[in-house]
Formats: structure tokens, sequence, C-alpha cells
């Protein structure tokens, strides 16, 4: 039942120019990112070459273009999620899930997993322009790997977040601001106090960003994976919340 | 009362913030049985439907749908309803094929039936020609009969349908009705409406809602019955004075109407034979002689015109 509702959730999003030209101008901007750090990587090269231990494509490739594709996901993830509920909500079509045999439970799930899935796509694809180096070179896959689960781990997040934002509002637009709003606070929100006692610092323990370095790094730490996925299950829930609570409105 | 009833709804009541939409209503619906909800708008119709289908939650009362309690196992009492609320809940972007088979699963059919349940539906509403057709360009009466296709798909023991000829063509509202009544012979239907032909059309069974409580309840031959006033239309050629008229057997009073004709009161016997007798008998050349009807519009507005009427005749 879950399955169906992601489906159907999946198929909506590219029935609509909103998903194809979502993922045209991230992937334009994201290849644009790679080859210049490419470039980048060519022109340092040189001196790497005479260096012992040198980082490797992994370090100068991968881990900045994940950093800025993390980035980029923000800016986008609320276009896509902004509708998830919102626009159910809207168009009455909720009741249709309303009153089919379903728990709130597994909408929302449904519905969560099936714009999760739009990004894996997305992500897949951004995975090729690293592996492609892979003809010409060797690439850590290791640290690749450990990017990549930080990546994924990220846009659950954001995902989560966001359709938690739609559940919220009967204005995608709404929906679209608060995310973006939330989101960007949850990634600079250690910006905030000093910066001599701010790798223990609570704020910092909140930031996104600083859960996500570690695994561009190569450093794989349940700590930071737990973050991520009790952010997700949390938002989950507060969404399954938030349904329900529309047949209890006044 | 019995345990065959496909929707039990006890003391149902429910408050949005202060405002009592729907008041301690009781009501049962059997199989074969068509019910027509009537009131005028704002008077709980809607706000009773989605409590039964598991839309809105009730403050108070109880709501079983073929014997399973709604709020305490929502799955398996939902996958006896369907449900078309007032706006169609269908998704634009979707064919109407798209759309049926999502509905199919989500109503959980097997995966084997789906293609079966889908053509019945469409058959049932019409949709043979429009199947791969995007609903949006669909017009409003079609997109209506998708919603109605979606609601029956799963063949469901109660079907609910909030004003379902609503923006249909009146060729459309026939067919629509005809529907209606030929879903009635299987299936319980609840149907909400405010156009009061509609009732006598296709119910078996009305209920009047007003400030959400239930004025009235009975099936449609009672409602027939109230509609037989207790008066007389005559119209004479060579017209007699009110007080002959008042002295027939069985006339209580009469009354001289404008137009010319004699309106003629009486409580028990019917006083037509008499009033024919004495016509030939004493030369009043009757031409025009027929029993005055009330329209359900006239009992619909009685109804809900007069506070006092409260509950007095809910069953």
């Amino acid at each position: 039942m879950i399955f169906t509702i992601a489906a159907r959730e999946l198929r909506s999003l590219f029935l609509s120019p909103l998903a194809w030209s979502i993922l045209a101008v991230t992937l334009f901007i994201l290849a644009y990112l790679f080859l210049s750090q490419i470039e980048a990587y060519i022109n340092l090269q040189p001196r790497l070459a005479t260096l012992e231990g040198a980082p490797g494509v992994a370090d100068i490739v991968v881990a900045p273009l994940f950093a800025d594709a993390a980035v980029v996901l923000l800016l986008i993830t609320p276009l896509v999620t902004m509708r998830v509920l919102s626009e159910e909500r809207r168009n009455r079509t909720l009741t249709l899930l309303f009153s089919a045999p379903l728990s709130m439970t597994e909408i929302v799930v449904g519905k969560y997993l099936g714009v999760l899935s739009f990004f894996l796509i997305l992500l897949a694809l951004l995975a090729l322009m690293p592996l492609s180096l892979l003809a010409g070179t060797e690439l850590d896959m290791g640290k690749l790997a450990a990017g990549m689960l930080g990546l994924v781990l990220v846009i659950a997040a954001f995902t989560a977040i966001g359709v938690y934002m739609s559940s919220l509002t009967e204005q995608p637009t709404v929906a679209a601001v608060t995310t973006f709003g939330l989101l960007l606070l949850l990634w600079i929100i250690d910006w905030a106090g000093n910066k001599q006692m701010d790798d223990n610092g609570a704020l910092a323990h909140l930031s996104m960003l600083r859960h996500y370095e570690p695994l561009l790094k190569g450093l794989f730490s349940s700590a930071d994976v737990a973050y991520y996925l009790l952010l997700i299950v949390l938002f989950i829930g507060f969404s399954i919340r938030r349904l329900d609570a529309t047949r209890l409105q006044p | 009362m019995s345990n065959s009833a496909l929707v039990q709804v006890e003391h149902l009541t429910r408050y949005y913030s202060l405002t009592c939409a729907v008041s301690d209503v009781s009501f049962e619906l059997a199989k074969g049985e068509v019910l027509g909800f009537l009131g005028p708008n704002g008077a709980g119709k809607s706000s009773t439907m989605q409590m039964i289908t598991g839309n809105l939650a009730p403050n108070a009362g109880q709501i079983r749908i073929a014997g399973v309690d709604l709020l305490d196992q929502p799955k398996r009492a939902k996958q006896e309803i369907g449900y078309l609320p007032e706006q169609p809940p269908v998704y634009r972007e979707l064919t109407v094929d798209e759309y049926l088979l999502y509905c199919a699963r989500l109503n959980r059919i097997p995966r084997g039936k789906t293609g079966g349940a889908i053509a019945t539906a469409k058959d049932r509403c019409g949709l043979g020609d429009v199947g791969r057709r995007l609903i949006g360009n669909l017009s409003k009466g079609f997109q209506q009969r998708v919603g109605i296709a979606q609601a029956i798909i799963h063949i469901p023991a109660v079907v609910i349908l909030d004003e379902p000829t609503v923006g249909l063509d009146p060729i459309q509202i026939r067919q629509i009705r005809a529907l209606i009544r030929e879903l009635g012979k299987d299936h319980g239907i609840i149907l909400s409406t405010h156009i009061l032909p509609e009732v006598q059309a296709t119910c078996n069974r009305v209920q009047i809602i007003h400030h959400g409580k239930l004025v009235f309840a009975d099936s449609t031959a009672g409602l027939e019955q109230r509609m037989n006033a207790t008066s007389l239309i005559a119209a004479f050629g060579n017209a007699p004075d009110i007080s002959s008229v008042q002295q027939v057997t069985g006339v209580d009073s009469a009354e001289q109407l404008a137009d010319g004709r004699i309106r003629i009161h009486y409580s028990e016997t019917n006083p037509a034979e008499a009033l024919v007798g004495q016509s030939v008998t004493r030369q009043w050349r009757l031409h025009e002689l027929a029993p005055e009807r009330r329209t359900l519009e006239q009992i619909f507005i009685e109804l809900t015109c007069s506070e006092a009427h409260v509950n007095k005749d809910a069953a």
C-alpha cells in the first residue's frame, strides 16, 4: 500500500514539467561544479605528484562536489516537497486517501518515499559524474561511498522536513518558504556562538552541516548517522500526527 | 436494532469550536435502502457524511459500518465505504484509467481483479470512451462520474454520495439517478442533496437535517402520505355561495380563491363524491376538481423554518 502511494507520487512528479526542469537545472549546475573541480585538480596535479600521501581525486573532486551538492539540494528540496500534502489538501483529494482503508502512517510514509525516490534518482545521476573518472584514474571508493551515504542521509532529512512543512498548510508556496527557512537554519545553526567552544556546543550538535562534513572526509560515525535517522523519524512522526489532526480540527 | 444494518449511527455530535454542526444524530441504513439526506446549506449534511467516512472525527457518538466500529477499526470499516465528497477527489494530471487503477489499489482490490473492477465501474458510470483521457480535460459532469466510479470500484457495502448531481446536465442527472437506483439494489446508499425532486425520484427513505438535528425521518411512502394534504380545489361554471359549499357533507370549511376557484378543507372523509353529487343536483356545473397536494418543498420549508419542530418527527 505504501508503495502504491509512493509510485503514484513519483509518477505525478514526472508528469509535471517541474520534476524534469529541476533535474535538468540541478544536474547542469552540478556538472559545471564537477568540471571546475576537475580543472582545479589538473592544475594541482604537478604539485601533488611530488607529495607523499597526497590527497587523491576523491578528496579534491568528490568531497567539494558533494558538499556543494548538499547546498544545491537545500535550495531545491522545498520546490519538490512543497506540494506533496498541501496540494492534496487544497484540491480536496486527501479525502480519497482518508476514505480508503489506509492508516495515516501509510499515507505519510508512502508520500515520503515517493518524493525521496525522486531525489535518489537525482543522486544516482550525480554519482555517475565521479564514477566516470574511473575510466581514467583510480578512485577511493570508500570515501565516495561515505560521501554518497552522507548525501542520501542529508536529502532524506531534507525531504522529511519538507513533507512535514507541506502537511501544515494548504498553500504550496508557504510550505516551500517555511521548509527553506528551517533547512537553512538547521544548516547554519552552529554559526552562532564563538568558535572556541563550538566543537562541543549544543548548537553544533543540531547542525546538519556538522554531521555531514565528517562523512565527506570518509569518516563514518554512527552518531552522525543516528542524527539524521532521528531527524527523519521525528519529522515523519510529526507529519503523521499533523495529518491525523486534520480530522479533529475545530 | 438489528445487526444487519449496514450503517449504524448513534448520538453523533460534532462541534466546530463553539458552533454545533451536528447534534445527537442517530440513524440506521439497511441493505437495499437509498437514504436521502436533505437540508438547507450548512445544516450539517456534509459534516455527518464526513464523519461516517472517517474524514472528520466526531466529538461524541458511535459509527458502525457493517458492524465494525469506524473509530476502533478504521481500516476494516473503511473497506466497506465508498465516498464521493462534494468535490470529486480526482487527480487532474492522471487519465481516467490510471486514476481508477490507483483507487483500486488503494482499496486493496487483489491484483488479478483490478482490470475487471475498473471495467465494471467504468461501464456503470458510462465512462467507457474516456478511459484514456486526462481527468483535467474532462467536463464537470464526467469528472463527477469519475468520482462516482471511484466510490463504487471496490463494491463497498455502503456508498455515500454528497450532492452527486451538482453541475450535471439534465440527461446526465437522469443517468446518475438511474445509476443510484440500480446501485441501491445491492448496496446501501446515503445521498445528500438539496434538490427535492431528486429525493422523490431516487430514495426510499428521507431524512431532513436542520441546524445539525434530525427534524424528519421517514420512508418516502410516509412522506407521500404527509404530502397528501386535506384539501380540494374546485372550479365551477355556476359558482355557488361559500356557505352552501360548506354544507356539503364532510366539508370543514371552504374559501374563495382569487382566481374564482374554491378551496375546500376536510378532515376525515373526502367530500369529493358528495360535492360532485351536489353539483349535479344543484347545477353548479363543476368542471374542475383536484386534490391539493403539498409539495416536498412545502414540507421542507415547514420543517426547516420553524424551530419548534426540532426532533418532533425524528424516529
